[in-house]
């Protein structure tokens, strides 16, 4: 018989993820995993979770005409692959060239308001007083006790104005959080009350990622303005094709690369054009391999509500100065582990022998005793090398760089490393 | 629009009549000895062909399984000699984005295995059912052939 756990996955995946964790029947995984009918992901789905009402970004025709094998992913019926493009020539495309990803299914929210700084950094542990005007910063919104609620960018445009983008799959929690502490805000005296702030959701928006080495050439052929002066983390509003649109140079695969927020008329007439050759269409499947490589967690994989910013080695979206006054939701759990160090820490791991995936038990070089375990594993199709990352106990130094382990797979131990990551090299433009 | 994916079982017959030794040196004829090779399917997608001459099974994964899981890019197979029952987990097949475990889809000893595939895991996505076979079974109970899926049976699977 023949089993399968579904591992492909992108922010959005956490229902299905979670039972993949289980052993599913390739039977029904297959089609969760590598696209098939919808009918069949529904029933699949079903089992999970209700998700009889897939939601579908402004780009679904586009997706249907390009040849999408579309599969359910965080409420929307997504594309994971296109024609005949493997995973694997998917990735190294993007990797060698240029890749688009429709990522509108992520949420876009501007918060403009007099107090928008005040409220999140409020709401964050950023810096973003000091947080130069069209720049973005990777952040987390953290909850009383300090949990990773999700992490998102912020780009700040003005101290009355910030759009960031959250993860598909933590939408309803999100957007509930926010508004929730935006109406305490504004409620009081000192803080939002007459210098109220609106949240506002894009919904319908477009939201595309070129991603690769060859996306600022070819982007630069749709619009007259100097790529070159927008270097990693910084954003503009770019004349493309007629229409001023956000780009924000960056992205979720380590290469360079631009997100450029749609409004819905123009979303598939800009899209057609940023898809051109040598530009190719690309899944959710390479986009989780590439994240991988990159070392970028994946919410509901690498982080969770139980997972706090030291653990989980992004100390650095805690800004400098915000670690003397410590008035952010959720600071003095973040405090306890910068002062006393935290259980735990998310590394990376080379596994020899078989690719460790999701929920495989890490131990100690000929050891019963479980240190840790993978959260995200694959074969990576650039290394040739299992990678993987995980949760290690920091008593003993498990997590220090270099350090053998051992990871469960099918019942065998296989050998590992602590290794650093990104896991391959990237390519950020940095001017 | 949505490719569908294909239910493919062509290439074969269930039953295949093959014949041993039909003439000798001086052309007198000697009556044949039949063999029976006979193609069975898991609801899980694999598909053993079996010799009850030799009493063998040759398992590997269906066509359908292949495309559904893409690129294969790891497969670990079981140790030659292994005895292992019907359900055992005897291995696994990888693409870049799945694990799919492969479960012994009969009983028997593990007489041989496809080692062509630790170097070429791929060869699964371009001959699934015949040059990346995965491992030989010596059966210890070919009844349990019986119970397994036919052609027709395993293409209605595919396609309900």
């Amino acid at each position: 018989m023949l089993t399968a756990r579904c591992l492909a996955r992108q922010t959005s995946l956490r229902p299905i993820l979670r039972d993949a964790r289980v052993r599913t029947r390739l039977t029904s995984v297959i089609i969760a995993c590598a696209g098939g009918q919808i009918k069949h992901a529904r029933a699949f789905s079903s089992t999970s979770r209700a998700l009889e009402e897939l939601r579908k970004t402004p780009l679904y025709d586009f997706h249907i005409q390009h040849g999408a094998k579309m599969v359910p992913f965080a409420g929307y019926e997504m594309p994971l692959s296109y024609g005949n493009v493997g995973q694997v020539a998917s990735h190294n495309h993007v990797r060698s060239s240029a890749g688009l990803f429709d990522v509108s299914h992520m949420v876009q929210t501007i918060i403009t308001g007099p107090s928008s700084t005040a409220l999140l950094t409020h709401l964050t542990p950023s810096s973003l007083s000091s947080l130069a005007p069209f720049t973005s910063t990777l952040s987390v919104l953290l909850n009383e006790k300090g949990g990773i609620i999700d992490d998102m960018v912020i780009t700040k445009h003005t101290e009355e104005k910030y759009y960031i983008v959250t993860n598909a799959g933590r939408r309803e929690r999100d957007l509930a959080w926010i508004r929730e502490r935006v109406g305490e805000w504004n409620g009081e005296e000192g803080k939002g009350r007459g210098r109220e702030v609106r949240v506002e959701v894009l919904d319908g928006w477009g939201l595309v990622a070129l991603q690769g080495p060859e996306s600022s050439t070819h982007l630069q052929t749709l619009t007259p303005f100097p790529l070159k002066q927008l270097t990693f983390g910084k954003s503009a509003y770019v004349p493309l094709a007629g229409f001023n649109v956000h780009v924000a140079r960056g992205g979720y695969t380590g290469e360079d690369g631009f997100e450029i927020s749609i409004p819905p008329s123009q979303t598939t007439a800009l899209t057609t054009l940023l898809a051109r050759a040598p530009v190719q269409l690309t899944g959710l499947g390479a986009r989780d391999s590439l994240r991988l490589e990159a070392g970028m967690c994946l919410y509901g994989h690498d982080l969770d509500e139980e997972t706090g910013v030291v653990e989980a080695g992004l100390t650095w979206v805690v800004g400098k100065d915000r670690r003397e006054k410590w008035d952010f939701i959720g600071a003095d759990f973040v405090r306890e582990h910068l002062e006393n160090g935290a259980p735990r820490r998310r590394v990376g791991l080379i596994v020899e022998g078989a690719p460790a995936r999701e929920g495989a038990k890490i131990f100690a070089p000929s050891n019963d005793e479980q240190i840790g375990k993978i959260t995200s594993g694959i074969p990576s199709p650039t290394l040739g090398k299992n990678i993987a990352m995980g949760y290690v106990q920091t008593r003993g130094g498990w997590h220090k760089k270099g350090t053998e382990v051992e990871v469960e797979v099918r019942g065998r131990r296989r050998r590992a490393v602590v290794s650093p990551m990104p896991f391959v090299k990237t390519g950020y433009w940095r001017g | 629009m949505l490719r569908a994916i294909r239910c493919s079982a062509a290439g074969f017959h269930r039953r295949t009549l093959s014949y041993h030794g039909a003439t000798s040196n001086y052309g007198k004829f000697r009556p044949p000895m039949r063999t029976l090779v006979t193609k069975r399917y898991t609801t899980d997608h694999e598909l053993v062909v079996f010799d009850d001459a030799t009493n063998i099974g040759v398992v590997s994964i269906t066509d359908y399984a292949q495309s559904s899981l893409g690129d294969v890019v790891f497969v670990e197979l079981p140790s030659p000699g292994t005895e292992v029952s019907q359900g055992d987990q005897i291995g696994a097949v990888e693409s870049v984005k799945a694990a799919s475990d492969i479960y012994a889809p009969v009983s028997g000893k593990i007489e041989e295995v496809n080692e062509t595939l630790d170097g070429q895991p791929g060869l699964i996505n371009k001959s699934p059912e015949d040059a990346a076979w995965l491992c030989k079974i010596k059966l210890s109970d070919p009844q349990e052939m019986d119970k397994l899926l036919g052609e027709e049976a395993y293409k209605q699977h595919c396609e309900s």
